[in-house]
C-alpha cells in the first residue's frame, strides 16, 4: 500500500519536475473525487497537466476517463454530477469561476461529431463567437478561414461554406468540430475519443492535427486506442476503476511501465 | 419428414391468407377514414361555390332578401380573433414547453404537465364560459379580446405539449456541443435547441391555430358577433364560425346558402394557413 502511494507521488514529482523544466503546469488536479448521486466514480485523482503538451488518458471502458475529462471543463455538473477536491487552471480554482467562462478557455471535442445541423459550415465554425454576440463580419470571415486551415479542412470546403454543416463526411465533420472549438481560441482542448467513430484515414488526419495543435494548445485526449496514445501523446495516464494507477511520460510507460496492472493493460491481457 | 413438410405447407398457406386479409382490412380502413374528409370537401364545394364571389370577400351582410351581401367582417373577424389568440397563446405555449423539456424534471414540472393535459380535455364551451367570467364581466363588454383569450386558452395545451416533445427529440449532443463552446444555457436553448426543433414546433402552432380558427362555442359568449364592420378589439366581433352557426339554423334559404360558402371559405383559410407554414418551415438546405 505504502509503496504504491510513494510510487504515485514519485511519478507525480517526476512529471512535475520534467514539465517545469520546459513548461508551466496548465491544469493541476488534486484529490479529485467525482460522484454521480451516491456513486463514487473517481477516487482521489491527482495529476498535473503541463502546458502545450498532449496528455493521453487510457483505460478500459467504465474506468472514469470521460468523467475525468468532463470534470475539467465542468460538463460533469450539467448531468448532475458532483465533485470534491480541486482542479486549478493557471492556479485558479475552476469551481470559483463562472463555468461559461471556463468553457471558453477549455474547449471540448466529442466522440461523435456533432456539427449543428441548422447552421452552415461557416456558421458552425464561428458558432461559439457568433452566438455569444460577436458581430464583426469581416473578422468572423477571417476566423472561419484561419480555423478551417488549421484543421486542414479549408481546401475541401472553401467552395461550400454555406452548405449545411451536416452534409459532409464523418471525418470532415469531426475536423469541423475541432475548428469550431479552436475558433473560440481556448487555452486547453479536451478530446473525448475524437477518432473512435472515424475510419483509419480520417483518424490519421486527426492525429496529425493534434501534433500541429499542441504547438499552441494544451491537449488532453481520452482514447481507448493504445497505439494512438503511444503515437500522439507526451504523457499518459492509466485509469482503472476510477483510480489513477500510473502517470508518466509516454515513452517510459509503454516501454517500462511501473505497475503490473499497467503492463497487463498495455499488453492486452485485459481490458 | 413428409408430415413436417406438409404441415409447414398448410401453415404457410394460412399465414399468406391471413396476411392478405389483414392488408386489405387496413387498406379499406384507411379509405374509410378518408370518406368523411371527402364528404366535407364535396358538400362545402358543391353547395358553397354558388355564393363564392368577390362580393363575399368585400361586402358586409345585407338585410334578408337583398342580394349582393358578403361576409367580409366575419372573414377579417376570424383572422383578428385567431391573431389575438395566437399572440397570447403562442409565446406562452412555446415558453412553457421549453421550460418543461429543459428544466421541468421535477415535481413542479410534472404538475404542470399533468394540468396541461387536463386543460386540453376541457370542453371548448366551458372555456368560453370561463373567458366570459374572466374578461367579459369585468370589462362589461363583449369583445374580440375576450374571444382571443378564450382561443388562447384552447391553443396553449397543444402548443406546450408539441413544443416539449419536439425539443426532447433534439439529441443531447447538440446541447453539450453548445455548452462546451462556452455558450450560456439559455442561449444554447434558444439559439441552438429551439432552432433545431423549430419545424416541429411550427407544426404544433399550426395545429393550435387551426383548431382556434374552427371554434364556435367559446366565441358565442365572448366575441358574440357583429353585423357591422368593426376592427375594434374591445367591441364584439364577427367570425366565420359563429356566422355559420347562425346562418345555417336560420329559416332563410339565402342565409343557409351563405352558411355553406362561409364553411368553404373557412376551410380554404385553414388550408392557406397550412400552406404558408409549410413554406416557412421548409429546409433551406438540400438534404
Amino acid at each position: 500500500m505504502t509503496v504504491e502511494i510513494d510510487t504515485q507521488n514519485l511519478t507525480q514529482t517526476h512529471v512535475k519536475h520534467h514539465a517545469e523544466e520546459v513548461n508551466q503546469i496548465k491544469i493541476s488536479v488534486k484529490n479529485l473525487e467525482a460522484y454521480f448521486g451516491k456513486n463514487k466514480v473517481l477516487k482521489n485523482i491527482s495529476l498535473d497537466i503541463p502546458e502545450r503538451k498532449v496528455v493521453a488518458i487510457i483505460g478500459p471502458s467504465g474506468c472514469g476517463k470521460s468523467t475525468f475529462l468532463r470534470c475539467i471543463n465542468r460538463m460533469h455538473e450539467v448531468v448532475g454530477g458532483k465533485i470534491t477536491g480541486s482542479i486549478t487552471l493557471d492556479g485558479e480554482n475552476i469551481m470559483d469561476t463562472d463555468p461559461v467562462l471556463i468553457r471558453t478557455k477549455i474547449g471540448m471535442v466529442f466522440q461523435k461529431p456533432n456539427p449543428f445541423p441548422t447552421m452552415s459550415i461557416a456558421n458552425n465554425v464561428v458558432a461559439g463567437l457568433k452566438l455569444n454576440g460577436f458581430r464583426n463580419r469581416k473578422k468572423l470571415k477571417e476566423i472561419v478561414e484561419k480555423s478551417l486551415k488549421q484543421v486542414a479542412l479549408w481546401d475541401e470546403v472553401k467552395d461550400n461554406l454555406n452548405d449545411s454543416g451536416a452534409n459532409i463526411s464523418g471525418g470532415q465533420q469531426q475536423r469541423l468540430c475541432i475548428a469550431r472549438t479552436i475558433a473560440v481560441n481556448p487555452e486547453v482542448i479536451l478530446m473525448d475519443e475524437p477518432a473512435s467513430a472515424l475510419d483509419p484515414i480520417s483518424t490519421t488526419k486527426i492525429e496529425e492535427l493534434i501534433f500541429e495543435l499542441k504547438k499552441e494548445y494544451t491537449i488532453v485526449i481520452v482514447t481507448h486506442n493504445m497505439q494512438q496514445a503511444a503515437r500522439v501523446s507526451d504523457y499518459t495516464a492509466f485509469f482503472y476503476m476510477g483510480e489513477l494507477i500510473e502517470y508518466s511520460e509516454t515513452k517510459k510507460m509503454f516501454v517500462a511501465p511501473e505497475k503490473k496492472q499497467t503492463e497487463d493493460y498495455i499488453t492486452g491481457r485485459f481490458g | 419428414m413428409e408430415i413436417k413438410s406438409s404441415l409447414n405447407k398448410i401453415s404457410l398457406y394460412r399465414r399468406k391468407i391471413t396476411n392478405v386479409i389483414m392488408l386489405s382490412l387496413s387498406f379499406l380502413s384507411a379509405l374509410l377514414a378518408l370518406v368523411p374528409l371527402i364528404f366535407v370537401f364535396y358538400y362545402t364545394i358543391s353547395k358553397g361555390i354558388a355564393h363564392l364571389d368577390l362580393n363575399f370577400f368585400t361586402k358586409l351582410p345585407t338585410p334578408i332578401g337583398e342580394p349582393g351581401g358578403g361576409m367580409v367582417n366575419a372573414i377579417v373577424g376570424t383572422l383578428i380573433l385567431v391573431g389575438i389568440g395566437g399572440a397570447i397563446g403562442i409565446p406562452v405555449g412555446i415558453l412553457s414547453g421549453t421550460y418543461l423539456s429543459e428544466f421541468g424534471h421535477n415535481k413542479f414540472g410534472s404538475l404542470v404537465r399533468f394540468l396541461t393535459d387536463v386543460l386540453s380535455g376541457v370542453p371548448s364551451i366551458v372555456v368560453g364560459v370561463v373567458a366570459y367570467t374572466l374578461v367579459v364581466l369585468p370589462m362589461k363588454h363583449f369583445s374580440a379580446f375576450a374571444g382571443g383569450v378564450a382561443l388562447a386558452i384552447l391553443m396553449i395545451p397543444t402548443i406546450t405539449r408539441t413544443t416539449e416533445e419536439m425539443i426532447k427529440l433534439v439529441p443531447q449532443s447538440y446541447r453539450e456541443a453548445g455548452l462546451a463552446l462556452g455558450i450560456p444555457k439559455w442561449k444554447t436553448t434558444v439559439l441552438i435547441i429551439l432552432k433545431t426543433a423549430w419545424k416541429g414546433i411550427a407544426t404544433g402552432i399550426l395545429l393550435g391555430l387551426s383548431r382556434a380558427a374552427g371554434e364556435t362555442a367559446p366565441l358565442l359568449f365572448t366575441a358574440l358577433g357583429n353585423r357591422f364592420w368593426s376592427t375594434n378589439v374591445f367591441q364584439p366581433m364577427a367570425s366565420l364560425t359563429v356566422y355559420i352557426y347562425e346562418y345555417s339554423t336560420a329559416p332563410f334559404k339565402d342565409w343557409n346558402d351563405q352558411a355553406w360558402t362561409a364553411a368553404l371559405v373557412l376551410i380554404l383559410l385553414i388550408s392557406v394557413l397550412s400552406l404558408i407554414f409549410r413554406i416557412i418551415t421548409r429546409s433551406k438546405y438540400k438534404v
